[in-house]
């Protein structure tokens, strides 16, 4: 499961061979595309393999298939190479979702990322489980800069409820890992609402994260899917957690800013390190609603206001790029009007002054006045900005204020 | 035809004991209807009638019978039409009284048989449903012989059903029902006892002559409303109309008049010739008033027009219905609509929801009162919203409630009508099970749930009717609600001083439950003028906002907000508050002694 990823992906035109790994010319991409404008800086690439289907995961991830890690690394590369016009020549973000991208065959995932275009902040999505000294070495070799790992839970009934393979020490194993190879971002994701958890229990996993030192951590409520096996095992103790929600996000989010954690993002949390921004660049450009593109099976990209989906079939995605064609896409154009709402949905999750000009269409000032009236949101001419408790109610805030 | 070859006569029941299966037989028999036409419950023309198994408007049907015509008035069964019943009774000379054999008298059943008595008509007494394996026509046959004084023997049993005993209760109505005797050379004087709206055709009176005689083309006038017409057509229903050149007296029949408005012809006014108009009018004539008032909003306020056109369609046909525009300023554009009483309130409703394909929010209703202001002046407040707030003197409406009930139910009843401020009047035992009480009551304490506590404390035996008796004297007051520190017009209410502080206690209680949690705390206050009675808070919600957003999930979380503002937008806006439509009705069900 993942969760702070899902998109993106870059290129940098690297020669596809065979299975060799080669080496990635440093930083430049090796054939200069002619690209309009500045180009995406932001990439976005789903590795969709997992040892196991979590219950409650809802991201397009498929098991089984081993085999074919070596080929979906040839299908999201040709990808690239189908999209590269669209990147510009530096890309400023990588970052690799799943699925679980680490449980990718050694190879393969060196391979990949080998011929990924190097990034200023390159995340990997990691289970705790697959992390061992050569995985962290392995990323460390191919530039990978930021590690987030899908810890969830440090209580082993929770694990277990969630359909983890990870027991409690692989989270504190895996970290102590990563740093002994030099990682010096690591975030921790963890879920709260899990059928069964305690209050006891959320402040048990908060404290053990934070005794881990994380430079970031993502705090997610599960969101069970109507309809799932899991949901259909879980269901009056998911609503008892629903009940429960409001008390877990303020303890939550008290925790982590007690400790000095920067809320900078409704469920994101980062350490106030001199001289550095542990932010999560590539989220960010999500939040500020820039362009990115997404490469690989379900991977959703958005460029020059139309947003495209890449169908969620494994087999057909490695068919169409086999043959060299794009993978079938859902299209969704985004209008002037979506693309400010958007602007607006996305902006007030963070936790700085979200510049307004341009967005006035979008807004009911009127609604901004009377919110602003209840200490939901601070505007100065031309921001608007949630105040701690607006942020809690975000979601209502937000509906609030878009114009009809 | 010669009057003394003429009955006209009612069939008395209560619902469900059979009067319209007997009125089909009667037109089996007769051969007025081919056995092959014959649908069930024919006189019950409306959909909605033969459902609930009530006849809501009067026919008059003719049949001939061994060189006889009779005429078939059909009655309201319901006590909201207690006027219309009255004027139906006063066109005949006899009534059928049908009880059921299983059921025995039931409450409505009596207060028709007192106005049969009152009208001086020949009541032929017959016992329903003899085939049913829990009858007992002989209890039935005594209490009903008992109530109007005949003996047990000239009770005449049937079974409307299969068709038993019917000729003899058709010979009955012959030998025992006087012919008229109106005077058929007099000036034309004719009752309107019914009237229906044909688009094509306006107005049509059903009328019974009296004295003299109408012919087509006669110029006509209502006597106690001064409507003028001409007779287009003059005729008789069997069951199809039939047009005659003349309606003489003692015959019954319709008169089109190519009037475009039904209220310009009332039932009970008297119809005469402007060629040689008759001096005096007939008795009886009264301006029906309603008496139950509320709000009928759109869920949707688009169907406003709609709602309007369909008002306008049921006033056709419904003289006692008044509507007028409301605007709510929480539930938009409406109508402020005056019923006789609950089930003609029930009916235009579900006529107005079933025919007319309307969604609509109706508010709790209420009374009329009389108003006494400061001034001096005495005003009809027909809408909680409208009661000035500081008044002299106010009077309510109250009732006559007649209430039969097995004797193992008497403590339970007096106990409802007690805390309904009812005062007992008297009781009286029909048989050794079955006791008749009756007690006065204001209407405003019956018209939110009495009926429904009536039936649920007796295990549905219980039987009801009532009659207005007039306003008294009332220590009423309004009760205002505030959310978030606003008046919400639709949902004050006037009750009696001494129930003001529960009925406000339990209003909010059922808000603070209907209103969803907001992004700030709301109070909701009941209030009588500035005092506040009782408050609850909704508190504000902690937490509105989802987790995860990221990439892939823009387009899910952008729809997941555009449908939450569509959500928004169906709910009533009120002090900044948005408060769903069920709200509204929470004040409907305000009896905390259920």
């Amino acid at each position: 499961m993942r969760s702070e990823n899902r998109h993106s992906i870059g290129t940098n035109g690297t020669p596809i061979r065979d299975g060799s790994r080669r080496t990635v010319p440093e930083g430049g991409p090796s054939a200069p595309s002619p690209g309009r404008g500045p180009g995406v800086r932001h990439l976005y690439v789903h590795v969709p393999f997992c040892a196991h289907r979590c219950g409650y995961c809802d991201f397009v991830t498929v098991t089984g298939h081993e085999g074919e890690h070596g080929g979906y690394v040839d299908a999201l590369l040709a990808e690239l190479e189908l999209e590269r016009r669209l990147l510009a020549d530096e890309v400023e973000t990588l970052f690799l979702g799943g699925g679980t991208p680490t449980f990718t065959e050694p190879a393969a995932l060196a391979r990949l990322l080998a011929a990924l275009p190097r990034a200023a902040e390159t995340t990997v999505e990691a289970n705790p489980e697959t992390v061992t000294p050569s995985l962290a070495a392995l990323l460390g070799e191919h530039g990978v800069t930021r590690v987030s790992l899908g810890a969830q839970s440090f209580q082993a009934h929770l694990l277990e409820t969630l359909e983890r393979r990870a027991r409690p020490n692989d989270v504190r194993n895996a970290v102590r890992t990563l740093r002994a190879a030099g990682f010096d971002n690591i975030s921790l994701d963890l879920i709260y609402g899990i059928p069964g958890q305690t209050v006891a229990d959320l402040e048990r996993d908060l404290d053990e994260a934070l005794a881990l030192e994380p430079e970031h951590v993502s705090a997610y409520e599960l969101e069970a899917k109507p309809g799932t096996r899991f949901t259909h095992a879980h269901g009056g103790e998911l609503e008892r957690q629903v009940e429960a929600m409001e008390d877990y996000f303020e303890r939550v989010v008290a925790t982590l800013t007690d400790a000095g954690y920067r809320w900078y993002e409704t469920a994101n949390f980062c350490r106030f390190d001199a001289g550095r921004d542990l932010r999560a660049r590539h989220n960010l450009a999500y939040w500020l609603g820039r362009d990115y593109l997404g490469i690989g099976v379900g991977a959703v990209s958005t460029v020059d206001g139309e947003r495209w989906r890449n169908a969620p079939s494994l087999p057909r995605y490695l068919n169409s790029l086999r043959r060299g064609e794009r993978p079938h896409r859902e299209l969704e154009p985004l209008d002037a009007g979506t693309r400010h709402r958007e602007r607006l949905l996305l902006g007030l999750r963070l936790d700085e002054p979200l510049a307004t000009a341009g967005l006035d269409a979008a807004l009911d000032r009127d609604a901004v006045a009377t919110l602003e009236r209840r200490g939901l949101v601070v505007t100065t001419p031309g921001s608007l900005t949630l105040t701690r408790r607006g942020r809690f109610l975000g979601g209502g805030v937000t509906a609030e204020l878009l114009a009809d | 035809m010669d009057q003394t070859h003429i009955r006209n006569f009612s069939i008395i029941a209560h619902i469900d004991h059979g009067k319209s299966t007997l009125a089909d037989r009667i037109l089996q028999l007769t051969d007025t209807v081919a056995d092959r036409d014959m649908k069930e419950q024919l006189l019950d023309s409306m959909e909605l009638e033969r459902e609930r198994g009530i006849t809501i408007k009067a026919q008059a049907v003719r049949v001939m019978w061994k060189g006889h015509e009779l005429n078939l008035i059909d009655t309201p069964g319901h006590v909201d039409f207690t006027y219309e019943v009255s004027r139906s009774l006063q066109a005949c000379e006899g009534a059928l009284l049908v009880v059921d054999a299983a059921q025995g008298i039931e409450a409505q059943t009596l207060a028709n048989a007192y106005l049969a008595i009152e009208n001086n008509l020949e009541i032929v007494p017959l016992v329903n449903k003899i085939d049913l394996p829990q009858a007992d026509p002989d209890a039935a046959a005594a209490e009903v012989a008992d109530l109007i004084g005949e003996s047990a023997d000239r009770v005449l049993r049937i079974s409307a059903k299969t068709g038993e005993g019917v000729t003899a209760v058709l010979d009955a109505i012959v030998e025992r029902i006087p012919a008229p005797s109106g005077n058929a050379v007099a000036p034309a004087r004719a009752l309107i006892f019914d009237s229906s709206y044909d688009q094509y055709r306006g107005v049509v009176a059903f009328v019974r002559i009296v004295d003299g005689r109408f012919e087509t083309r006669d110029a006509l006038r209502a006597m106690a409303q001064g409507t003028r017409f001409e007779a287009e057509e003059l005729g008789f229903l069997s069951p199809e109309r039939r047009a005659v050149a003349a309606l003489e007296a003692g015959e019954v029949g319709y008169v089109i008049t190519g009037l475009k408005d039904v209220s310009r012809l009332r039932v009970g006014d008297t119809l005469t010739s402007e060629r040689r108009p008759a001096s005096e009018p007939l008795p009886g004539y009264k301006d029906v008033k309603p008496m139950v008032f509320a709000g009928l909003f759109p869920t949707d306020s688009d169907e406003y027009p709609e709602l309007r056109d369909a008002l306008e369609k049921l006033k056709l046909n419904d003289a006692a219905l008044f509507y007028e525009p409301e605007t709510s300023q929480a539930l938009g554009f409406g109508f402020r609509c005056g019923f006789l009483g609950l089930l003609h309130m029930e009916i235009v409703r579900e006529r107005l929801e079933r025919e007319f394909d309307l969604d609509l929010l109706v508010t709790a209703p209420n009374v009329a009162y009389r108003v006494l202001e400061r001034n001096g002046d005495w005003v009809e407040v027909h809408n909680p919203a409208d009661m000035p707030r500081e008044i002299e003197a106010a009077e309510e409406p109250y009732i006559k409630a007649s209430i039969i009930v097995p004797k193992e139910y008497v403590g339970q009843v007096m106990e409802l009508c007690n805390d309904r401020r009812g005062r007992f009047d008297h009781m009286e035992y029909l048989s050794e099970e079955r006791v008749h009480l009756h007690y006065e009551l204001p209407l405003g304490e019956i018209v939110l749930d009495f009926y429904d506590q009536l039936k649920s404390r007796t295990r549905g035996y219980a039987s009801f009717d009532y009659d207005v008796s007039g306003f008294r004297p009332g220590e009423v007051v309004r009760v205002d609600v505030l959310v978030g520190g606003e008046q919400v017009d639709a949902l004050s209410l006037i009750v009696h001083r001494d129930f003001a502080y529960d009925r406000g206690k339990l209003l909010v209680e059922r808000l603070r439950k209907e209103i969803p949690r907001q992004m700030f705390d709301v109070a909701i206050q009941a209030a009588i003028g500035a005092r506040i009675i009782a408050r609850e808070t909704v508190k504000a919600r902690r937490k509105d906002v989802l987790a995860k957003c990221y990439g892939g999930d823009i387009t899910r979380k952008r729809k997941l907000l555009e449908k939450q503002k569509k959500g928004k937008k169906r709910m009533k806006q009120v002090g900044g508050v948005d408060v769903p439509q069920e709200a509204f009705l929470a004040v409907l069900n305000l009896d905390e002694r259920k």
